[in-house]
């Protein structure tokens, strides 16, 4: 009895450290690349409280030709779960930047809700100042949109698409030219 | 399936959605709030057979155990366990809740046993495997000739015949998805109107001048085109009868070049949509000192028509005449509507870097799950109307492009060969991105960033003769390299 008992702990202790090898290295190194690895393996900040734990995450603005985006590895606050890092993350893109880095995101911009569904594509819902106070021009909207679809997806494997909604409605457009109807995958062109 | 039969009639002006299915053609009474085309989630469960639940803050719509959940104040609902978007939150309307009609397609089609295909901008809804493809007809006066073409999307064989005064056109088909108002030609004209004969035919009545008529059937990518070339008279044979009506004098000026005779070979290019972008309400881009993107936008494309209309007799439309708001739906459905060969955006750039600058040609780009979603594999199967099978091709509109977009990106490089050394361009000038407006575009189409209005220099040349008259210049040549590209040995008139 006592027998066939070890052999059942064993069995479990022996999948849940296989489950936790798939979830934790595996995936994340098949799915999420390099920087993603980082993002989700990163050891917290010196941070006493749960609260001040932080990961880190590559977060993207204007590059000099103002054409492109550039990735900078910035200090997150940890999020528990795949949505509440998630926020974190978008939270962190839209914050102001101080000089020479130049957001790409309209001022005054927050997020209002962040879903992920089961197949991956995260549903953005960001306020209306990313509509309102946008300066046009295809460039800069793509660099809008894509600042926010790329740190989502670059840092998050369980991240395959990004849909911006505004105000809670699906958006047509931010300024008149990128399709916002869809989820937008991964676009590392814009990236220089 | 059995569609219930509890809808009521709605007066011709109200706005409502046609179903059409092999009970026959009933129809669903609709809403429209913040410019959304609702419906009632009661209707939609008497004639679908759906049950509706509304509790602890969720509105549940099952189906054979099947479900969808809508939250009030939020667009997203969860079908089946899925998350889907819906372009706004369900309303409540007294006692009962409405719905963007949006829902039957994103919503109910996934869980409903039987196809559901919403055609939204007709305000129809298709259920089962009826056959019921997109019409548009278009009347073209040729010198004293005319051409009468009728586009049936998805293709659908058509039958021409002449009854008396009327040519019928009857298409294979259950029904017809009149997408656009038929044409008007006139009391003057061969053609005096063009109507609905019956649910599959199309009548074009004809006038006191009509000689006679050749059609020729040609299908253009998933298109059936019915082309009618109707026959006046010669002038000494219209002087015989002594009843015959004087002929109408002529009231627009001779083309620049010549209609094509029947039988010779036509220009690929005979209508080219141009759209300034934005406009209204909307001004675009704005640089420091206030010059605005409308506006530009506007100026050049004036000019684009100018040139190309009177030097290549080819017509130019533009989405916008004027300073006015205009859809980005609205402005592809009018180049899909007029057939157009050439789809060319203009716009104007902005940076948040001051110092960027340059052109950049984009053509559309499309994810590989919308390109996957454009080209379902082996087509759709549908049953005939005499029995049988067949198989169909289905494009959604919003994905028309992806059939088009290496024609796009060839009308792009010449493009971008005649912009070079003559204007500024970006260090990469053909480039691609999801762009809205060239996404449901059914023919080659491009959108041209002529420059960056945020860079004080730039800002100068885009409001420059010089500078406009550069782009159109280069815009007309590259038409011209386009058109002969596309041309049958032969060549065109």
């Amino acid at each position: 009895m006592n027998r066939s008992r070890l052999i059942v702990v064993g069995a479990v202790a022996a999948i849940a450290v296989a489950l936790g090898w798939l979830l934790f290295v595996t995936l994340p190194r098949r799915y999420g690349g390099t920087v993603a690895t980082n993002a989700v393996s990163a050891a917290p900040a010196a941070a006493p409280a749960p609260s001040g734990r932080k990961i880190k995450a590559r977060l993207f603005y204007v590059a000099e030709d103002g054409q492109h985006l550039t990735g900078v590895e910035r200090e997150v606050a940890y999020g528990e779960g795949a949505v509440a890092q998630a926020r974190e993350i978008v939270a962190a893109q839209l914050a102001p930047v101080a000089d020479p880095l130049v957001s790409a995101i309209p001022a005054g911009a927050s997020v209002r809700a962040l879903f992920i569904t089961d197949a991956g594509d995260a549903y953005v819902d960001l306020s209306r100042e990313t509509v309102s106070a946008h300066p046009g021009g295809t460039t800069t909207e793509l660099l809008t949109v894509y600042s926010i679809v790329d740190a989502l997806t670059v840092n998050l494997p369980a991240v395959r698409a990004v849909q911006i909604l505004v105000d809670g409605k699906e958006q047509e457009t931010l300024a008149g030219h990128v399709d916002l109807r869809r989820p937008l995958e991964k676009n590392l062109d814009v990236v220089q | 399936m059995g569609l219930a039969a509890v809808l009521s009639s709605q007066p011709a002006s109200s706005p409502a959605l046609t179903l059409l299915s092999k009970e026959g053609r009933r129809t669903l009474p609709l809403t429209i709030a913040n410019d959304q085309d609702l419906v009632a989630l009661d209707d939609l469960a008497a004639t679908f057979q759906l049950q509706v639940q509304d509790s602890l803050g969720a509105i549940t719509v099952s189906y054979k155990g099947r479900t969808i959940v809508l939250t009030p104040d939020q667009s997203l609902a969860s079908v089946s366990g899925r998350l889907i978007s819906l372009p706004a939150p369900p309303i409540r309307s007294g006692r009962r809740w409405l719905v963007p009609v949006e829902f039957i397609s994103r919503a109910l089609a996934p869980i409903f046993d039987t196809r559901l295909d919403l055609r939204k901008s007709s305000h129809l809804l298709v259920v089962g495997d009826l056959r019921v493809p997109r019409v548009v007809a278009r009347y073209e006066v040729l010198g004293s000739a005319a051409r009468l073409t009728i586009d049936a999307t998805p293709r659908a064989d058509s039958t021409v015949s002449q009854d008396n005064q009327r040519i019928l056109v009857k298409f294979d088909a259950d029904a017809l998805d009149i997408a656009a108002p038929l044409p008007v030609p006139g009391a003057q004209a061969l053609v005096t109107s063009v109507h609905l004969a019956d649910q599959t035919t199309i009548a074009a009545d004809v006038g006191a001048r009509f000689a006679g008529f050749k059609a020729t059937a040609q299908p253009v990518d998933n298109t059936a085109r019915q082309v009618i070339d109707l026959i006046a008279p010669t002038e000494t044979a219209a002087q015989a009868p002594p009843n015959a009506q004087p002929p109408p004098p002529t009231p627009m000026p001779p083309p620049t070049e010549l209609p094509p005779a029947l039988g010779t070979p036509v220009s690929p290019i005979r209508t080219i949509a141009v759209d300034p972008g934005h406009g209204g309400d909307d001004d675009g881009a704005r640089s420091a000192s206030g010059t605005k993107e409308k506006d530009i936008t506007l100026a050049v494309a004036r000019r684009v028509k100018a040139v190309v209309e009177a030097r290549l007799g080819v017509r130019v439309l533009l989405t916008r005449e004027d300073d006015k708001t205009v859809a980005l739906n609205d402005r592809t459905a009018l180049a899909n509507n007029n057939k157009a060969d050439l789809f060319v955006s203009l716009h104007v750039n902005a940076s948040l870097r001051r110092t960027t600058s340059g052109a950049t040609i984009y053509v559309a780009h499309f994810d590989k799950d919308a390109a996957a979603r454009a080209l379902p594999e082996g087509g759709e199967r549908v049953s005939t109307f005499g029995g049988g099978l067949r198989d169909i091709e289905l494009v959604p509109w919003d994905l028309a492009q992806t059939r088009h977009v290496d024609r796009s990106a060839s009308f792009a490089a010449m493009l971008q060969e005649q912009l070079t050394q003559k204007i500024p361009l970006t260090a990469h000038p053909v480039d691609s991105a999801p762009l809205r407006v060239l996404e449901s575009a059914n023919m080659p189409a491009v959108l041209v960033e002529l420059g960056f209005v945020t860079n004080a220099d730039q800002e100068k040349q885009l409001t420059s003769d010089a500078f406009q008259g550069t782009f159109v210049q280069s815009l007309y040549d590259a038409v011209v390299r386009f058109r002969d590209s596309l041309a049958p040995p032969g060549g065109t008139r």
